[in-house]
């Protein structure tokens, strides 16, 4: 078992002909049941080209037709992005991962409330992706740190999440399924979203949670965590040393108007029950220390 | 991205937002015109920086004839102004606003952002203008009023209305109101603003609403759609060493410290700065190279660095999954070799081609010392920077 993905997934990647398209698109085709899952492209115009086998349609509706893919991966670029959520969301996708960074956040308000009372989740956008290790890499992070086992993660950022899950893997904890949020401020799924469905999920036995400053993701999260969570769970927030009023990469990891620091984050996490990692070298022990 | 208050002001003027009249001035002489030109008996002359408190700062002066505004220009062009927003060092005044005068009746405060939380632009609104709208919160959050705007349609006139009676704009300023924040939002939506504040918003004796003050910063994500906003980014303002990084795609920011730090990935870099302070070092820089940096790019971070005269070590901290860490080696010594470096350089690397990119680094014959984990390079670091 997992969460949001598995090797029954069937994806279609959107912006497949575009040089980040096809390079991510034969990796996740190489990692584990990538041959099986990854079942179409789709770039408007280049219907019935294929890359590394995989057949190109115009649509994400004629993907689906032909194909039974029920997710979708976007790698079109920022002007685009949003739309190409939209055409994802209109198709019926269940699960949309959005990889591009950069997208207006004006386009992603009116994305998400189209989205409103729809089934889709959204993964993204500026995210690294999401993979169930063994069975299904849906993103553009390393498959070949990641080991199947019972831990599951979620974070805001990319290389973070590659150490954290790196720490995991070297200490015998596999991974059940890990999330990269994204670091925008308007996105899909957040931090308590993700945690809700690991403590749903048979195979999870305890969760990593990474955060860093800016809004609110983590303490919502927290909260949440205090009332209903059945599982362990271990966080870290990054940017202790961060000063305010500065934008650190991430569009949404910035402290405005005093708001969203990491003391504020890690008293939270630790208030609701969440054991949290000063030192982002040993995130992995304290999960392993935590599971006992 | 942030701009100055007016060009903030011209942008609302273009939309329809009541401000006073002004003029934007680089010297003196050009300050007097401008009020002799505006006519009047009252006039304030505004230092245009991009940070707040400039009025606590000294940076902002009413003058009550022309004589006076030549004074007050003269003492705050070129000064530097220290704020609780600029740092110690404060920032030279270039550009001034010189605005006609407002008869004051009362002092509002009007502001517009995209809240993450609920994933919509969000308008607040307070009684309490003039003062920090975070100590309004702290102190007094109940008159913080606030109203959700929904994407398709905008917000409704009932619901301004019922916004402007809250903060206590009289019933016959109120049908000004509802067009004063119609026009802001409008504004807001067009221009792709992240954040809208008019603080004060001034109700006048004549019972008009205008914008005595104005701050607008924009979605850096969609500046590539805002012509007209690019071109009003002023290079004065910001850091030189982030306009360099920037030229290369790389995420810089300046901070205190003596010890240098690359990293790939923006919560990692973070991350980095956050093991360097807790093993007792100090972080000189946020340096983001991003998920698949190239050797150019790895190379110009540490040109960018290297100008920093405080700089006693540099830390290198990649995890390569896009990119690969041979890549990044040949990166590294082509920029050590190319800025003769000196000081001690503590490189971790892991992922992609981890071995390849070690023996590069060993080959080199450069004198870098090698780190396995965070943690290990966090102890070496420190100890070279001590």
């Amino acid at each position: 078992m997992s969460i949001l993905i598995n090797r029954e997934t069937r994806v279609v990647t959107q912006g497949i002909t575009g040089k980040t398209g096809a390079f991510h698109t034969k990796n996740c085709l190489d990692y584990a049941a990538g041959r099986e899952c990854f079942v179409a492209g789709v770039t408007p115009g280049k219907g019935g080209e294929s890359v590394y086998d995989v057949p190109v349609f115009n649509t994400v509706a004629e993907a689906r037709d032909a194909t039974g893919a029920n997710a979708s991966v976007i790698y079109v670029p920022p002007p685009f992005a949003a739309g190409a959520i939209d055409e994802a969301v209109d198709a019926g996708m269940e699960v949309v991962v959005c990889i591009t960074e950069g997208v207006p956040v004006r386009d992603m308000v009116r994305t998400r409330e189209r989205m409103r009372g729809r089934g889709t989740v959204l993964v993204g956008p500026n995210c690294p992706g999401v993979i169930t290790p063994g069975e299904i890499k849906i993103g553009i992070m390393p498959g070949y740190i990641h080991r199947p086992g019972p831990i599951g993660v979620v974070s805001r950022s990319g290389t973070l999440t590659y150490e954290v899950v790196a720490q995991l893997s070297e200490l015998g904890l596999g991974q059940s399924t890990c999330v990269g949020t994204g670091g925008d401020p308007v996105n899909g799924v957040k931090h308590l979203d993700v945690v809700c469905m690991f403590n749903d999920d048979p195979a999870t036995e305890g969760v990593v949670l990474c955060g860093e400053i800016g809004g609110s993701d983590e303490e919502d999260c927290a909260r949440w965590i205090a009332e209903n969570m059945k599982k362990p769970v271990v966080g870290f927030i990054a940017g202790l040393t961060a000063p305010p009023g500065k934008r650190m990469g991430h569009a949404g990891a910035i402290i405005s108007g005093g708001k969203g620091t990491a003391e504020e984050k890690i008293a939270v996490l630790e208030e609701c029950g969440v054991k949290v990692a000063r030192n982002p070298a040993d995130i992995g022990k304290l999960m392993k220390a935590t599971l006992g | 991205m942030k701009i100055h208050e007016y060009q903030a002001k011209e942008i609302l003027r273009a939309h329809g937002v009541a401000t006073p009249r002004g003029v934007a001035c680089f010297s003196v002489d050009e300050a007097v015109a401008a009020a002799r030109e505006l006519g009047g008996d009252t006039w304030v002359v505004k230092a245009q920086i991009h940070a707040g408190g400039r009025g606590k700062g000294g940076g902002v002066k009413v003058a009550k004839s022309v004589d006076e505004v030549r004074e007050h220009a003269a003492r705050i062009l070129g000064m530097t102004l220290v704020t609780a927003q600029t740092g110690p060092a404060g920032r030279e005044v270039k550009r001034l606003l010189v605005e006609e005068g407002v008869a004051i009746a009362r002092e509002l405060y009007l502001g517009i952002v995209t809240d993450r939380r609920g994933q919509r632009v969000t308008v607040m609104a307070s009684s309490e203008g003039g003062t920090e709208i975070e100590e309004v919160a702290a102190q007094a959050p109940e008159k913080i009023h606030r109203a959700t705007v929904p994407p398709a349609g905008g917000l409704a006139e009932g619901e301004a209305a019922a916004l402007a009676e809250k903060i206590g704009v009289p019933k016959n300023s109120q049908g000004d109101a509802v067009q004063f924040l119609t026009a802001l939002l409008r504004a807001y939506e067009e221009t792709d603003a992240s954040l809208v504040e008019i603080n004060p918003l001034v109700l006048t004796a004549g019972g008009k609403l205008v914008a005595l003050d104005a701050k607008m910063t924009f979605d850096d994500n969609a500046l590539f759609r805002q012509d007209g906003i690019r071109a009003l980014r002023d290079l004065d303002e910001e850091d030189p060493a982030e306009i360099e990084a920037s030229k290369f795609g790389l995420s810089y920011i300046s901070l205190d410290g003596n010890i240098g730090c690359l990293v790939n990935g923006a919560g990692l870099a973070m991350a980095t700065m956050d093991i360097i302070k807790l093993y007792g070092g100090a972080p000189a820089n946020f340096l983001d190279v991003g998920g698949g940096a190239t050797a150019g790019q790895v190379s110009a971070g540490f040109r960018i660095m290297l100008k920093n005269p405080s700089l006693k070590a540099i830390l290198v901290n990649i995890f390569a999954g896009i990119m690969r860490c041979d890549v990044i080696a040949e990166g590294m010594v082509t920029a050590a070799r190319e800025t003769g470096l000196s000081l001690p350089l503590v490189v971790r690397l892991a992922g992609t081609n981890v071995e390849q990119g070690r023996e590069i680094i060993k080959a080199s014959g450069l004198s870098i010392i090698a780190a396995d984990t965070m943690a290990d390079a966090a102890e070496k670091i420190t100890a070279a920077a001590a």
